[in-house]
């Protein structure tokens, strides 16, 4: 059993989508789970449908939204105040220091993040990597695990099939209402999805009922 | 945001003539344009707190789709595809165009103060 659960992800609907079912199915086992989240997806192009945002009050109502979603994940949640869309023009450096000071103090048996250069957004590939550098410089026997998502359109082909596999079925409620609670964002991700490429009840069944992720291998 | 009224987004632009400014500009088709569909890819700019000073201001276009044109000492600044606009509580005139989805397409905001970082 883990003894505490930190997810890193920079974008306040990231550990909806991504891992709201995983962060649940931790919860239950009574495991505590700190969310860091970087930014307030201050540069989000969704407003909202029928929009109901603009840029300049998207920042405060995704800051809400971040803390409704926590509530319902009944997770601990911490925003580091980086600016989305600028991770990656960010010294890494820095940002791995930043991680290392919240990692010392909550020392996670697991931590979980963006697989770098697999995982699409930008922000994504760069706030994943701070955090394996983060990761990498603590003592071994003090490292956590790191499961690293990842979703670019090359990951099965480049990476294999993910390691850890998720069954989110039972906690198919909550991963909802975490999403939903993303108002301004939750119709224009999921209106995003092409049909076209495939049976939607599949897209659904695929993206909100199994979160996948890798094992992060630590050379020495 | 509200449906552009072309008089006051007109008046609201000339408020701002022959001062110090700070503009905010955007336009983006998305972070996931390649991830969704493989022919497309992202494309974006944006920036923000640019201060300019412009001497002249027009919207022009239709409900369709308006252009703006700010003419400065040296140069433009040019935004197309506006539909919307608000003047909010700190007297700024935010000006966007949205997709089917509300998803912004393009920004253009005026301030004499300087937008949050």
């Amino acid at each position: 059993m883990e003894s505490h659960v930190v997810v890193i992800y920079p974008h306040p609907d990231d550990e909806a989508f991504g891992a709201a079912g995983t962060i649940t199915h931790f919860r239950e086992q009574g495991v505590p789970v700190t969310y860091l989240c970087g930014t307030l997806g201050e540069m989000g192009r969704n407003m909202g449908n029928p929009t109901f945002a603009n840029r300049e009050t998207l920042p405060s109502i995704r800051k809400q939204e971040l803390i409704q979603a926590c509530e319902v994940l009944d997770v601990d949640l911490r925003m580091l105040g980086y600016r989305d869309k600028t991770l990656e023009f960010e010294s890494r450096e820095k940002i791995a220091e930043h991680l290392l000071t919240y990692l010392q103090d909550l020392q996670p048996s697991l931590v979980i993040t963006h697989y770098p250069a697999y995982a699409v957004h930008p922000d994504h590939n760069a706030f994943g990597a701070a955090a394996i550098d983060a990761i990498n410089r603590m003592e071994h026997e003090k490292r956590p695990k790191v499961w690293a998502q990842a979703f670019s359109r090359t990951h099965l082909e480049d990476l294999g099939e993910p390691d850890v596999s998720i069954d989110v079925t039972p906690y198919f409620e909550t991963k909802f209402k975490t999403i939903s609670a993303h108002r301004s964002q939750a119709a224009g991700v999921l209106g995003s999805i092409d049909p076209d490429t495939g049976d939607l009840a599949d897209i659904i069944k695929e993206k909100l009922t199994t979160e996948q992720f890798y094992t992060w291998n630590f050379i020495e | 945001m509200k449906t552009i009224v072309t008089e006051i987004v007109q008046e609201k632009l000339e408020q701002f003539l022959n001062q110090d400014v700070y503009i905010h500009i955007e336009t983006t088709n998305g972070a996931y344009a390649s991830h969704h569909n493989a022919k497309a890819y992202n494309a974006g700019v944006f920036m923000r707190n640019a201060t300019i000073r412009y001497e002249q201001a027009k919207i022009t276009g239709d409900e369709s789709s308006y252009r703006i044109g700010l003419k400065t000492t040296n140069g433009w600044v040019y935004a197309e595809g506006i539909r919307q606009y608000e003047i909010d509580n700190q007297d700024r005139l935010l000006l966007a165009g949205h997709d089917q989805e509300g998803r912004l397409m393009v920004a253009l905001q005026i301030s004499a103060t300087p937008f949050s970082n």
